[in-house]
């Protein structure tokens, strides 16, 4: 009986961080003290070409790796691996873990623009990928 | 009651005994079997920490540890930052974490054919960053034209190894499971 009873705990509680995870991830966007996310502005961010003091006059963008379809695959440009679709409607593994993404956007902003994303930038592109 | 708490309990000794009974398989000379059909000697140890295989496995394929010796992963792991011009820094602890576990498989730590291959052929000194770099890599691969690689799209670079060796997560690098795209089986 008691077995049963820890099972159904353990079950029930899982769901719950499973179900919580993206809004808890905007929660914890938000205890920065954030502003409004804004779709459009992630989606032209997404798309924006950047070249920075390391891409030696090559051009980069998100869309490089993830594509500017993000429900579809992507592919990464230098080790030629698939990624998973980006659109969490699409992928439901997308922003199940706030670590993942914060170190995800940590490396890619840092490779790709230069620097890391501010805050608002985060959200942006959040916005933009989970409505998708 | 009692009766599913004794089953349970028999249940758990079993497997845990499978578990250790199948753990010990780093003797070269074990045969190593899959899915009963396939049954061949490994070139590496496969790699089994799951969270090496998503961190070091979301980029590229997750190389086995055996297949560069300690001094290697200690030069890739202390400068993440700069990985091959790419950032792939982690946090301190799981930077440590996955250290540990690569050094611990390392290929001068590993019994597998292999590896202690790799190890013969580098100097006492030697510490490739790359796994391509190492002398028996390079032994093995010279025949392959550059160029059926480098112009391949389905390739891009040696460093792919999954694009040829078709059981490569498995830890098998057999020849006879080379299958180079757009050019077919590897006769020799
Ligand atoms: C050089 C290739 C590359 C580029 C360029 C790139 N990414 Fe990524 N990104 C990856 C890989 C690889 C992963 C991890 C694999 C996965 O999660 O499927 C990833 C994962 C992510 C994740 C984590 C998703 C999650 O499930 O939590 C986010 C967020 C992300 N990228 C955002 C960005 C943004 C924003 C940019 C542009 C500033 C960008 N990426 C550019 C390769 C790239
Ligand atoms: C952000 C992407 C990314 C992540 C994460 C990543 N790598 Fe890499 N790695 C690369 C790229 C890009 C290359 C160069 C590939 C090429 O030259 O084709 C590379 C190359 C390598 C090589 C050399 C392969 C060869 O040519 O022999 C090793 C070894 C390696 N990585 C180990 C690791 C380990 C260990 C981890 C986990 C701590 C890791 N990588 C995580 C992007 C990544
Ligand atoms: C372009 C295709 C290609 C790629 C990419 C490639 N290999 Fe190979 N590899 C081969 C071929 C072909 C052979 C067989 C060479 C021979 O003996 O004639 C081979 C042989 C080997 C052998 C020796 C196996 C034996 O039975 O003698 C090992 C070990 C090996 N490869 C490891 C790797 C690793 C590790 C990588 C990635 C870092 C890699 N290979 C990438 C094509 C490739």
């Amino acid at each position: 009986m008691k077995i049963l009873l820890i099972l159904i705990l353990s079950i029930s509680f899982s769901k719950n961080i499973q179900a919580g995870s993206l809004e808890a991830l905007f929660d914890s966007y938000q205890q920065a003290g954030v502003i409004t996310p804004k779709a459009e502005q992630g989606k032209l961010l997404w798309n924006k070409v950047f070249i920075t003091e390391k891409s030696k006059g090559k051009e980069r963008s998100c869309s490089s790796c993830h594509g500017s379809d993000v429900r579809k695959s992507g592919k990464h440009i230098r080790t030629g691996k698939l990624i998973e679709p980006m659109a969490s409607s699409v992928n439901l593994k997308r922003f199940r873990d706030v670590k993942k993404t914060k170190k995800w956007f940590k490396r890619n902003c840092k490779w790709t623009i230069g620097r890391e994303c501010s805050v608002q930038e985060q959200v942006d592109i959040l916005k933009y990928l989970t409505t998708q | 009651m009692k009766t599913i708490i004794t089953v349970a309990l028999v249940f758990t000794l079993l497997l845990t005994t499978s578990i250790i009974m199948g753990g010990n398989t780093h003797d070269e000379e074990q045969e190593h079997g899959y899915k009963n059909t396939y049954s061949r000697q490994l070139d590496v140890a496969p790699v089994s920490n799951i969270t090496y295989a998503e961190e070091c496995g979301s980029c590229h394929f997750a190389y086995q540890p055996g297949l560069l010796p300690e001094k290697s992963w200690i030069k890739i792991m202390t400068d993440l930052e700069n990985h091959f011009d790419e950032n792939a820094e982690l946090d301190a602890d799981l930077q440590k974490e996955l250290t540990d576990y690569l050094v611990q498989n390392s290929a001068d730590k590993s019994n597998y054919k292999r590896s202690k291959r790799i190890m013969r052929a580098l100097g006492k000194s030697d510490a490739p960053l790359r796994i391509t770099k190492t002398l028996y890599f390079v032994r093995k691969h010279d025949e392959i034209p550059y160029r059926i690689v480098k112009n391949n799209k389905d390739i891009g670079s040696f460093s792919n190894c999954t694009a040829c060796h078709s059981n490569a997560e498995k830890g098998s690098y057999n020849e006879h499971d080379v299958k180079i795209p757009g050019y077919g089986r590897w006769e020799d």
